[in-house]
């Protein structure tokens, strides 16, 4: 399996040990796909070959499940997902605005990812919270009641979280937060 | 037993049977798409996803799918109401809101299930037109061409490939209008698992799986004044083809199938029974040299030996047991055989270079596409059998050729590669590889004909099959699977060590062998029709002098003239191959 190779050895042996722990391996696919995208952040075409093999399933069935549901995808999230709930009661308050605004401000459409890593777009059905609709959701973060010229605002705080671990990252080991 | 009432009439049907199945029983037949019925080789598929079966139950609020909805006491079933047929209909007008309307140029135009649909609800008109079309990439193959913009995601070609084959190359993707049934990651049919056997398209109710033709290539071959065409016929074909001019399922259409390519226009007319023998003279001979030096002490020896004439089995064990690669016979199927008989022995005989011959192969099968396109059976980039066409392909040309194929007289086929046996007829049905293996071992291990040839023991129509064979001291332990799927159980009890060992074992990919192959006529689900080219190809082995393939005159002169002795080093370089690891996506 090549994506054992390059640095995901950890990860891989995690979801060995999630599958290895299950009682009975039979109808448990959905349960894993859920595991591994919450290890990899991600479904690449290495983890589904690896579920298939683990599970006893064909590569064809496993990805027939990746790409009915959703939830599952085969594309890196960004650092901070995006999803705009386009559920009835969002969608009649103009979450399709939302969407185009998220779109023009990050140059993305749904479904991709900033080509820094930080962002990425998706939509949604119904989060529960249609009293605060229209919602947006930013790294499980809930934004209720958003109007098209809230976007950019809060994509910009966003930005500059990013700068600041950053920063962090680059003081690691050297001291500072006193 | 279960009484109900359908459409006014009263039956009496089993606990756990359908409306479908009872209806059935009454002659009445309610419409179905998605239903498909093997039920003798156990293949069923009930998706009930297609809903044009639906009929109203008294008391129950929703119509009901008469495939998938088990009968009840007392039920009482209306099959062809106003509300029905009006449910029937926007079924149908919606499936076609999707579906493309090029049947004037589509492959499965008078095959197709959907069109016989279309055609019996007098559909005039859509009220859903002009709906959303998906636009699918097509993917051809060497054997196989989808184009899944004409799937109704019946399902049929999963439960085939899936359950059936155990192959696991097709599942269902995506949703809604994008939804298709296709390989992982929506790999070519061609770099995945698949091994083309072609059950999905013998069961596929549209024109969204179908086999690669190569007919229009055979036109232009046989119109070269500058080559010689020959072209040779599998046993399964002349038990098919017949249905294809309107004869009864399991009639033997040799005499004028021979008559039909000549008059066509190829050269030579051989047979692909030939190279069987030749098969069999290989292959027997690699038994009886493992059961010998197994006897013997050889503790080497890989027993059971496997046949190794099917190519989608041959493609199946590749990716799915690489590490049994040795165990199975080494020679090649005979439609190989053939081309490599031709291609040398024959273009030597004819004194022209091999460019010069094109072999035609005329099969029931898919997968002999792929075979014949394999690199290590080409010399040269020049492959030993150049076209493979199905038998519905076959009966194609003969159409575009004006000929009136039930008027044809009986013809023969030609020398020197068209002399066969009984034995090989047989090799296409499911345990008639194995009989003439057998046919012809016992008698060279016993060194004394056999009183009888027929091996009734091995014959039927069961998936995995056993049968012991006393041979002077020797008792042969032999097994029998057709579909893949039940290969795979019989091979995964061989490493369980859960069965008897056994000495040899024939595998068939297709349901009954070749006969249900998946470039035979369209079977539409009719199991009956698979009996019927058994029994036929029986009856040709039994009207046949010579039933055993070392009996053949032509393969003794064979042998004599050009090859030396079974598994000699002339056989060794072109009879026999090797087989290579595959990844299993």
């Amino acid at each position: 399996m090549s994506g054992c190779c390059d640095g995901n050895v950890e990860r891989y042996k995690e979801l060995q040990a999630y599958i290895d722990g299950l009682p009975d391996k039979k109808g448990r696919l959905i349960g894993v796909l859920h595991k591994a995208q919450g290890i990899f952040g991600y479904l690449p075409r290495e983890v589904q070959e690896f579920i298939a093999g683990a599970l006893g399933l064909s590569v064809a069935k496993v990805y027939g499940v990746v790409k009915f549901y959703s939830f599952f995808t085969m594309v890196p999230k960004g650092k901070f997902p995006i999803s705009v709930c386009l559920g009835t009661a969002c969608y009649v308050r103009g979450a399709d605005d939302i969407v185009s605004e998220v779109e023009k401000i990050l140059g993305i459409t749904v479904g991709q990812v900033t080509p820094d890593g930080l962002f990425s777009l998706d939509t949604l059905r119904c989060v529960g919270a249609c009293g605060l609709a229209p919602v947006m959701i930013v790294a499980g973060r809930v934004f209720g009641r958003m109007k098209p010229s809230d976007v950019e605002g809060i994509i910009a705080e966003y930005r500059a979280k990013a700068g600041d671990s950053e920063k962090d990252k680059a003081c690691e080991g050297v001291c500072c937060h006193g | 037993m279960i009484n109900l009432n359908i459409d006014g009439k009263y039956v009496k049907v089993p606990k756990g049977a359908t409306i479908l199945d009872a209806a059935k029983q009454l002659g009445i037949e309610i419409p179905t798409l998605c239903h498909l019925d093997l039920h003798d080789l156990g293949v069923v598929n009930k998706a009930a996803s297609c809903r044009i079966c639906v009929v109203e139950v008294k008391g129950r609020r929703n119509l009901a799918p008469a495939c998938a909805t088990p009968v009840t006491e007392g039920m009482e079933v209306h099959t062809n109401t106003m509300r029905v047929l009006n449910a029937r209909k926007t079924v149908l007008e919606l499936l076609l809101s999707d579906h493309p309307k090029d049947c004037l140029t589509c492959a499965k135009s008078g095959q197709c299930d959907l069109q016989d649909l279309a055609e019996r609800f007098c559909l005039r008109e859509n009220r859903y037109e002009g709906g959303a079309q998906s636009t699918y990439k097509k993917d051809v193959s060497p054997a196989i061409a989808r184009d899944m913009d004409k799937c109704i995601m019946c399902r049929r070609c999963e439960t085939m490939c899936n359950d059936v084959q155990t192959v696991g190359a097709l599942s269902g993707v995506n949703r809604g209008f994008n939804a298709v049934v296709a390989p992982a990651f929506d790999m070519p049919l061609e770099e995945s698992v698949c091994t083309f056997c072609g059950q999905c398209v013998a069961v596929c109710p549209t024109g969204a799986l179908v086999e690669r033709d190569y007919s229009w290539q055979v036109i232009e071959a046989i119109a070269d004044p500058d080559k010689v065409v020959v072209v040779q016929t599998a046993p399964a074909v002349r038990a098919a083809l017949g249905e294809c001019f309107g004869m009864e399922p399991g009639t033997l259409v040799t005499g004028k199938m021979a008559s039909a390519l000549r008059q066509m226009g190829f050269n030579y007319v051989f047979d692909t029974d030939f190279a069987a023998d030749l098969t069999i003279m290989e292959e027997g001979a690699e038994l009886l040299d493992r059961i010998t030096r197994f006897l013997s002490g050889d503790k080497s020896v890989r027993l059971p030996i496997l046949t190794s004439c099917c190519p989608a089995w041959v493609k199946f064990f590749e990716h799915q047991y690489p590490d049994l690669l040795d165990v199975p016979s080494t020679a090649k199927s005979p439609q190989q055989m053939f081309g490599a008989i031709a291609k040398n022995y024959l273009a030597e005989k004819l004194g022209i270079p091999r460019e010069k011959l094109v072999v035609v192969s005329v099969m029931p099968c898919l997968a002999k596409k792929y075979e014949c396109a394999r690199p290590e059976f080409a010399v040269n980039g020049n492959p030993d059998v150049d076209i493979s066409i199905t038998t519905r392909e076959l009966a194609h040309l003969i159409k575009r050729a004006n000929i009136d194929f039930m008027s044809l007289p009986e013809g023969d086929f030609d020398s020197p590669l068209g002399e066969s046996t009984g034995a090989a007829v047989i090799f296409g049905t499911t345990g008639g590889v194995i009989e003439a293996a057998t046919r012809t071992a016992v008698e060279w291990l016993t060194g004394k004909p056999l009183d009888d040839v027929n091996f009734t023991a091995l014959r039927g129509l069961e998936g995995c099959r056993e049968a012991k064979l006393k041979v002077g001291d020797l008792e042969l332990h032999i097994g029998i699977a057709h579909e893949l799927g039940n290969a795979r159980k019989l091979l995964d009890s061989i490493r369980a060590g859960t069965v008897e060992p056994f000495h040899a074992i024939e595998i068939m990919a297709c349901p009954g062998g070749c006969i249900g192959g998946g470039g035979q006529p369209y079977h539409h689900g009719e199991m009956e029709i698979i009996r019927k080219r058994a029994q036929a190809i029986y009856r040709e082995d039994e009207g046949k002098t010579r039933r055993k393939s070392h009996e053949n005159p032509d393969i003794i002169k064979l042998y004599e003239e050009y090859l030396g002795k079974p598994l000699g080093e002339k056989s060794h370089h072109l009879l026999h191959t090797h087989y290579f690891k595959r990844h299993k996506i």
